[in-house]
């Protein structure tokens, strides 16, 4: 394929304990010699480690959290590009989502274009709406039951048996053993996020994650599976290794055929003891590890941003096994007028290409 | 009155002792420069009066003793201290 | 000679992590000049201030968007204006114009539909405490009666009797539908089984007809799920009727609480990216009806009480600043004409407020208070916001939904409303109080009188 060389917006410069995409994204358009652009980056708060990359990124800019509204994001988007006119810009957080969905004219009157899923499809990987995938679809997803009032919570037993999972459809989870303690996760959920509160069956087994493109049309892309190897006390991967197994890998498919998923995902799946495979979470972007496929010959970011571009991309080649990676946490020293520079103008120029 | 503070002219404030960092606008950075150099009320406000273009309803006098709480809110300044004059 | 720039007050903000950017993090950053075309400095000079501005233009758009969307999908339906979201004439007669009937939940409410012109045959009549005579007049009216529990329909039975009618009546229905909390205590339980009984207890009485059934789900209800769902259980139900009873309904009433543009304190994200839009919605009360099994002649008539959705975001208030202030904890605060008594729904959503004139300087934390003499009158609390001058005018949206009747004369008199039309003229649709609206109903009696 020609090279690419459009400059692409990238989002989710939280390199932290908790990290988000946005550096993993950038390292592997920069590390692919098919990539030929500028990268800018664009975070919410001014000690975001992504700013502090100069080698990954050609400028950092702030730009207003997502509770902000999509009027002063697209004011701040509008400043941005009229300095860095890119033609691609790859959201990499959740929550950023919403005001960009269906957004295509007034992205497209700032020059920018998108890989999104539609807004149905968001919704639909919902976690309170996944059990609508195993009922429809026949996808495998732990039983579970949206609870709404705390009586639900005592009919739990009958329904499947403990331990069972508490969580909400946004962040969190909690594994019970016994009616009390559901009831009282159920509270501190319905507290917390609100309603509804999910009771879903525990699968026992091990976690592994795939990272999906769809092409919107049902078609798959590309995926890298990857078994987490160490993980934070956030349960976040610390180090991890693709792997291959076909049965994942079908399923994968098959979850981005029923969905017509477009754009980057993160499927979150359960192997159990018999080797059969149940469906945790779909994430609806690239997940902070996504540089490891690129390492294993699937340059995801850049097949989204070539996709996001209106290039044909049909099918990524096959992965390598064995590829592995470890997050490595280092310090990175400052001046205090660099943070000024942040602080002061919500920007940050200059890329060190030694 | 001593005021240990690194004062950028961009308007970002470092605070050496706590490592607390500020943003200022204007009107702060100019205050806060001002007491660096021991000025009095009377004279933070002829130094507002001096650079800025400032309307009929304006209170500089309130603005400035109001702006000493926040210093001394973020304990940048003693509570117990006054502007003199 | 360089020009001096303009003073703003000094402004120091600490840096907190997750608070670190000053990059327009807070909606409302826009000024907003005008409303409809018509510049707020016109309004206020001709009104005063406070006063809610209402655009008829949104408020028309909002109404064929919803039944233009719910008319693709389902043969017959008939919006209902649910009068207590906002009772101003002049805001019902446009609904009325565009072809809504009234939903009603009283007396007083009744009476308002028929003065502004609606035949009793077009009013829904809900609410779970109906007068004898507010009910009689209704069932006489051939009004669409949704019954909310056993003693109304007793009540119904006598008067029936009594008048020798056989009035068609609905029965109100609450169930656990989506994600959304149930409201249990209006009309009759459909999960538990008391609702068939009800009917059971309708028919067996012999002197009323079952023809319509409703359920109202709640209220700024986000989650699409609760309507397919509550229309199924409502299409099962009408099906179970007609295969084990024989009744064929007329009406089937799914109630309103679609949401606004609108932001509850608890939500994350504005209203533009959380509230579904109208047409999925109606997507969503017509996927749940899908199930329901009746020949295309004797289809139901599919009445939608939708109140807040269609109303909230046609209104704006304008207020203006009065005083700033700094609070011992460093906040800003900012008091202006119009409080709680204006703003009720100010206690459970985070309105949009828009300067009507550019603002500069530092966004600080903000809260902004109203003018009462009480604790309780907070408009906006944790805003980000920039430095205000005392005499600028703020544009306070959504407020078009439930303000204006729940409003109250509480240390202040209540403002004007304006309408603005889709041409640009505008005119006051309820005028500013004076003291003799209230004092005119005060009586001082005799004891008190004399020395």
């Amino acid at each position: 394929m020609a090279r690419f060389t459009e400059t692409v917006l990238v989002t989710g410069l939280n390199a932290t304990d908790n990290p988000g995409p946005g550096v993993a994204v950038a390292q592997s358009l920069r590390d692919d010699p098919d990539f030929g652009g500028r990268i800018i980056g664009l975070a919410y708060d001014m000690l975001d480690p992504g700013h502090f990359l100069p080698d990954l990124f050609d400028a950092s800019y702030l730009i207003p959290y997502p509770s902000g509204g999509r009027e002063a994001l697209f004011d701040r988007l509008a400043y941005i590009q009229e300095r860095e006119h890119a033609g691609v810009l790859l959201p990499n957080l959740d929550s950023e989502l919403p005001a960009l969905m269906g957004q295509e004219a007034a992205l497209g009157a700032l020059g920018l274009r998108t890989f999104l899923p539609s807004r149905a499809q968001f919704d639909q990987r919902n976690k309170d709406r996944l059990g609508e995938l195993r009922d429809k679809f026949g996808i495998p997803v732990p039983r579970s039951v949206n609870l709404v009032e705390v009586e639900g919570v005592y009919a739990l037993h009958k329904l499947f048996p403990f331990p069972m999972v508490i969580k909400s459809p946004f962040y969190g989870a909690t594994i019970v053993h016994n009616t009390d303690e559901a009831v009282h996760a159920f509270w501190s959920a319905a507290a917390q996020w609100g309603y509804p509160v999910i009771a879903q069956a525990y699968v026992e087994g091990e976690e592994v994650n795939v990272t999906a493109l769809g092409d919107g049309r049902g078609g798959m892309v590309g995926a890298v599976a990857m078994k987490k190897m160490l993980l934070t006390d956030k349960g976040k991967g610390w180090a991890g290794v693709t792997i291959r197994d076909r049965g994942l890998l079908s399923l994968s498919e098959e979850l981005l055929r029923v969905l017509s998923w477009r754009g980057p995902c993160e499927i979150e799946v359960r192997r159990d003891r018999q080797g059969a495979f149940h469906l945790l979470e779909i994430n609806p972007r690239m997940p902070a590890w996504v540089d490891l496929c690129f390492g294993a010959g699937q340059n995801i970011p850049l097949a989204t941003a070539r996709l996001a571009a209106g290039e044909a991309v049909t099918s990524l080649p096959d992965y390598r096994v064995g590829a592995a990676f470890v997050r490595v946490s280092t310090n990175t020293l400052l001046t205090i007028e660099e943070l000024e520079t942040l602080s002061s103008a919500g920007e940050r120029h200059g890329r060190r290409t030694s | 009155m001593e005021l240990d503070l690194a004062i950028s002219p961009s308007g970002f404030v470092f605070d050496p002792r706590t490592g607390a960092t500020f943003s200022a606008n204007p009107a702060a950075r100019l205050l806060l420069e001002g007491m660096q150099e021991g000025e009095g009320l009377a004279a933070l406000v002829a130094r507002l009066q001096a650079h800025f273009e400032v309307g009929e309803a304006d209170d500089l006098e309130r603005d400035v003793l109001e702006f000493l709480r926040v210093l001394q809110d973020e304990t940048l300044v003693p509570a117990e201290r006054e502007l003199e004059g | 000679m360089s020009e001096k720039p303009r003073y703003e007050r000094p402004s120091l903000q600490r840096h907190r992590s997750g608070a670190m950017n000053k990059m327009g993090s807070f909606p409302g950053l826009r000024s907003k000049g005008q409303i409809d075309g018509v510049a707020v400095g016109e309004l206020v000079e001709r009104y005063g201030s406070p006063v809610f501005v209402f655009s008829q233009r949104t408020l028309e758009d909002r109404i064929r968007t919803l039944r233009d969307a719910m008319r693709l999908r389902w043969p017959r339906v008939q919006l209902a204006w649910s009068y207590k979201t906002n009772y101003l004439d002049a805001i019902c007669q446009i609904h009325h114009r565009e072809g809504s009937w009234a939903e009603v939940v009283s007396g007083m409410e009744y009476e308002r539909a028929m003065r502004n012109g609606v035949p009793t045959s077009q009013i829904v009549f809900n609410g779970p405490y109906k007068d004898d005579a507010s009910l009689e007049r209704a069932l006489v009216g051939q009004s669409m009666v949704n019954l909310d529990h056993y003693d109304e329909l007793a009540a119904a039975e006598r008067i029936a009797e009594r008048l020798g009618l056989r009035p068609k009546v609905g029965i109100r229905l609450n169930m656990s539908a989506g994600s959304t909390p149930r409201w249990s205590r209006f009309g009759f339980n459909l999960d538990s089984g008391q609702a068939w009984d009800a009917v059971r207890r309708l028919l067996g009485g012999g002197k009323l007809d079952l023809a319509g059934i409703h359920c109202h789900l709640g209220t700024f209800v986000l989650d699409l799920d609760a309507y397919r769902e509550a229309a199924g259980k409502l299409a099962a139900f009408a099906n179970r009727l007609r295969d084990e009873l024989g009744v064929k309904l007329d009406w089937l009433d799914v109630g309103g609480g679609f949401a606004s543009q609108s932001r509850l304190k608890s939500q994350y994200l504005p209203g533009e990216q959380a509230t579904p839009p109208l047409s999925r919605y109606a997507e969503a009360v017509a996927d749940g009806l899908r199930g329901l099994n009746t020949p295309p002649s004797e289809m139901p008539l599919l009445i939608l009480e939708t109140g807040r959705a269609l109303v909230d975001d046609a209104g704006t208030l304008i207020t203006t600043v009065v005083a700033n202030k700094r609070l011992p904890d460093g906040r800003r605060a900012v008091v202006v004409d119009a409080g709680v008594n204006t703003l009720f729904t100010s206690f459970w959503y985070q309105h949009q407020i828009h300067p009507a004139v550019p603002l500069h300087g530092t966004p600080e934390p903000t809260v902004i208070y109203g003018p009462l003499c009480m604790n309780i009158d907070v408009v906006a609390d944790s805003l980000l916001f920039p430095p205000v001058e005392v005499g600028t005018h703020l544009l306070v949206g959504p407020v078009g939904a439930y303000n204006i009747p729940q409003s109250m004369q509480f240390i202040f008199l209540r403002p004007p409303a304006v309408l603005i039309s889709p041409r640009g003229e505008h005119g006051l649709i309820r005028r500013a109080e004076v003291l003799e609206d209230l004092v005119s109903l005060d009586r001082v009696p005799d004891w008190l009188r004399g020395e």
